[in-house]
């Protein structure tokens, strides 16, 4: 019997057995009302049908950001543990481990107003704006370098924006391109001279741990999701700052900047035990040559910068932390930057004198 | 987590594992040399008092020998459990179908608490009367019964670039097969009327993350449906009580839990679920989506890595399970010394279409070491593929539909390990 006519026997004896007799319609169910279909029917097509009015621009993205989201995807979309990473990884995609970011992989943005629109924050969805969503939106775009920072999203920009991955999916061809596993005669000897292990999973030893059988026979059972991770860890303690008075600092201007710099806090460390992390230590910052910190690798774009006889200066450190990627050139430091003026000199201000 | 132990843990749950293993050897052989079994001879308290009445458990569960027959997860795996996913136990079940109890969970946002009376499905988008059910609606149309195979696309997803997982629970434990009651899509969506230019469905469910899945029409309406009841039961939470979506063969993904709208489309959404996730990319950076039928696939659950051989030798029983997206498993086949030769093993019962079958090889052992391998055949002629076979048209980024050959390394103690062969 071929193939085609077995499966088609099968399905037509499937049917004899099991389905009921068509039915006429039933008159089961109401209609749905036009604001309960609007409450719901929320999802929104690639050619961005089913948007709604508002915008967001890139800046004020940031701050919603910052509130509803980098606890888990990091201030600058660059994901905190294993959650999500948005930005960045661009062209990795063929790479032994590929960075998918809604940057380097999602092919539509339609997708991305969706599901933050439909599904974040994680343990509060749906309770964004529509502007908000915009402007979250608009601010992940500008953290994967797709849009500029005067960039303002709304349904008529929409599609403009052009997401690098949309031309980067086939659909299924397994049928096609994996032909050669339908076989009609699989080998049943000497399919191979001979063989050797390759690999162990005991070597890499990252199976979680058995407990035994007979101990645990007696105990209660403890279902493997009785251990919840809260979503919001607590950031691990900073190093107590060390206090460089060397310039008159107005303390109240310094523990503004503490505040500002917990948007930094990710990536810099500052004072006693500070290590390179992200970013390089900022210990001493303020007045030092640019490119100096120990064991910190900068960008060739810095490097240069510094060689051309860069400091940090207070005037230089404006100029850089308002617009970190105009002051540098691909700079790697990926911070969207302080845009408020008052934001730049607390902040300064503390790195010269943290407070105790 | 003991990822950076190195090998040294690793060394000594490998002996610890060797010498239960001769242990029970032992005591089996003391039994038979020591003459009379005091089991026998004695009267045992069992046998002599009382045991429960007959409200002792309401609702009963598994004795409580039998509590290291869970699911299990990987806390590594996602950032944490909300999100996440856990393992059916399959290495200690028998049979085809999973209890719900023991049978694997992967939400998206967690598994929400949704009474019945609070539950309401919609019909809207192209169709002659956008329609919403109540969970009573629901129970008075005409019913069916089918038993199918749910797998996660991320089943042995881990495997990819190498054995890593020693377990069948953990490298093929995102599966279930299930015994489901409902009703047909094409008899709810014919209730709403669908529009000659609905094409699609768009499926999506009421928890926070929603995990919307587009659905072509003809799948909708071959073989889909909307099911209460599980192995006779009411849905568990966990399962997306009161009523999830079945889709035959397809990837666990569109099985959307607490499902509640259906909106006939002309298009696709390419929601977050269908485009940044569970699509598959290939070597060449290119990637594949719509990748929805799970290809036949088959795993030895025992012995394996958590179900060592503890009988010493003479018969053993190799058993497993395989299943296929396309249709009915036709043949499973066996081998012992890493595919340089094949035995066709004995199916339980006859292949059911996208339903687990149970099979079985009965064989002489005498404490050889073995490399077992088992290779699905279905209904359409597929052959389950060698991992390498899969990395020559997949490369090894594509964490979805890896349908590989397993194998077990059997040692002459009769333990078990994950390994890839030459």
């Amino acid at each position: 019997m071929s193939k085609p006519l077995k499966l088609l026997t099968a399905s037509a004896l499937a049917i004899c057995v099991t389905a009921p007799a068509f039915a006429e319609k039933l008159g089961l169910g109401r209609p749905a009302l036009p604001e309960e279909i609007a409450a719901w029917d929320l999802d929104i097509r690639p050619d961005g049908t089913g948007l709604p009015e508002g915008s967001g621009d890139v800046w004020t993205g940031e701050e919603v950001f910052a509130d509803n989201c980098a606890v888990c995807h990091g201030d600058f979309a660059e994901g905190v543990d294993n959650w999500p990473k948005l930005a960045g990884g661009a062209d990795t995609l063929d790479h032994e481990d590929p960075l998918k970011t809604v940057g380097s992989y999602w092919p539509y943005l339609s997708t991305t107003w969706d599901y933050v629109n439909r599904s974040m924050p994680f343990g509060d969805a749906q309770s964004l704006s529509a502007d908000e969503v915009y402007a979250i939106v608009a601010y992940i775009l500008y953290s994967n370098d797709l849009v500029e920072d005067d960039f303002v999203l709304s349904k008529e920009t929409f599609l403009d924006v052009e997401m690098p991955n949309a031309a980067g999916f086939i659909e299924d061809d397994r049928d096609a391109s994996e032909a050669h596993f339908w076989n009609d005669a699989p080998c049943m000897e000497n399919c191979k001279d001979s063989v050797e292990i390759t690999m162990r999973a005991r070597v890499l030893d990252v199976t979680p741990e058995e407990e035994g059988a007979e101990e645990e026979a007696s105990a209660a059972p403890a279902p493997a999701e009785a251990e919840v991770i809260p979503a919001a860890a607590e950031p691990a303690a900073e190093p107590a700052p060390e206090p460089v008075a060397a310039v008159e600092i107005d303390p109240e201007l310094a523990a503004a900047g503490e505040k500002v710099f917990k948007k930094c806090k990710s990536c810099h460390q500052l004072g006693d035990g500070a290590k390179n992390r992200t970013g390089p230590i900022l210990t001493g910052i303020v007045g030092a040559p640019a490119g100096q910190v120990d064991g910190f690798k900068y960008s060739k774009p810095l490097m240069a910068m510094a060689e051309d006889g860069l400091v940090w200066d207070e005037a230089s450190l404006h100029a850089f932390l308002e617009k970190p990627k105009s002051f540098i050139k691909k700079t790697k430091m990926s911070f969207a930057g302080l845009k408020k003026e008052a934001d730049r000199d607390a902040v300064i201000a503390y790195l010269q004198a943290p407070p105790e | 987590m003991h990822q950076s132990d190195g090998s040294g843990a690793s060394r000594r749950g490998f002996l610890k594992g060797s010498v239960a293993a001769v242990g029970a050897l032992a005591a089996a052989g003391a039994a038979r040399a020591n003459g009379a079994d005091p089991l026998i001879t004695e009267v045992q308290p069992w046998a002599s008092g009382l045991g429960d009445g007959v409200d002792a458990t309401p609702y009963g569960l598994p004795i409580r020998f039998e509590t290291d027959v869970v699911r299990r997860n990987v806390e590594w795996l996602t950032a944490d459990t909300i999100s996440s996913i856990n393992f059916t136990p399959i290495h200690a079940l028998d049979g085809t179908i999973t209890p719900q109890g023991c049978a694997f969970e992967r939400h998206h946002s967690g598994a929400i608490e949704l009474a019945k009376e609070d539950y309401r499905l919609m019909i809207n988008g192209l169709v002659e009367t956008p329609l919403v059910f109540t969970y009573e609606d629901l129970e008075r149309f005409p019913r069916e019964q089918r038993t199918f195979f749910l797998e996660c696309a991320a089943n042995t997803g881990m495997e990819w670039a190498g054995a890593q997982l020693n377990g069948a629970q953990f490298t093929h434990g995102m599966i279930h097969n299930m015994e489901y009651t409902g009703v047909t899509l094409r008899t709810l969506l014919s209730e709403a009327g669908i529009k000659p230019e609905g094409k699609w469905i768009y499926v999506e469910g009421a928890d926070a993350s929603s995990n919307g899945r587009s659905i072509p029409m003809e799948k909708a309406l071959d073989d889909c449906m909307i099911a209460f009841k599980a192995n006779g039961e009411a849905l568990r939470k966990e399962h997306g009580y009161p009523v999830r979506l079945v889709v035959p063969g397809w990837e666990g993904n569109m099985w959307v839990k607490w499902l509640r709208r259906i909106e006939v489309m002309d298009g696709p959404v390419e929601s977050r679920e269908e485009t940044s996730k569970y699509t598959d990319t290939l070597e060449d950076g290119t990637s594949r989506k719509w990748t929805w039928v799970m290809d036949a696939k088959s795993v030895i659950t025992s012995p394996s890595p958590q179900a060592p051989i503890k009988h010493g030798h003479g018969p053993l029983v190799i058993t497993g399970l395989a299943w296929s997206g396309r249709g009915a498993i036709e043949r499973v086949d066996v081998s012992r010394d890493g595919g340089i030769t094949w035995e066709t093993a004995r199916l339980a019962e006859p292949g059911k279409p996208m339903a687990l079958t149970r099979f079985y090889l009965d064989v002489d052992w005498q404490g050889e070491e073995m490399l077992l391998q088992s290779r699905a055949i279905d209904s359409t002629g597929y052959v389950q593929p060698s991992k390498a076979q899969l990395r020559e048209t997949r490369g090894l980024n594509s964490i979805y539909h890896n349908n590989c050959i397993q194998t077990w390394w059997v040692n002459s103690d009769g333990e078990a390990e994950n390994v890839e062969t030459s």
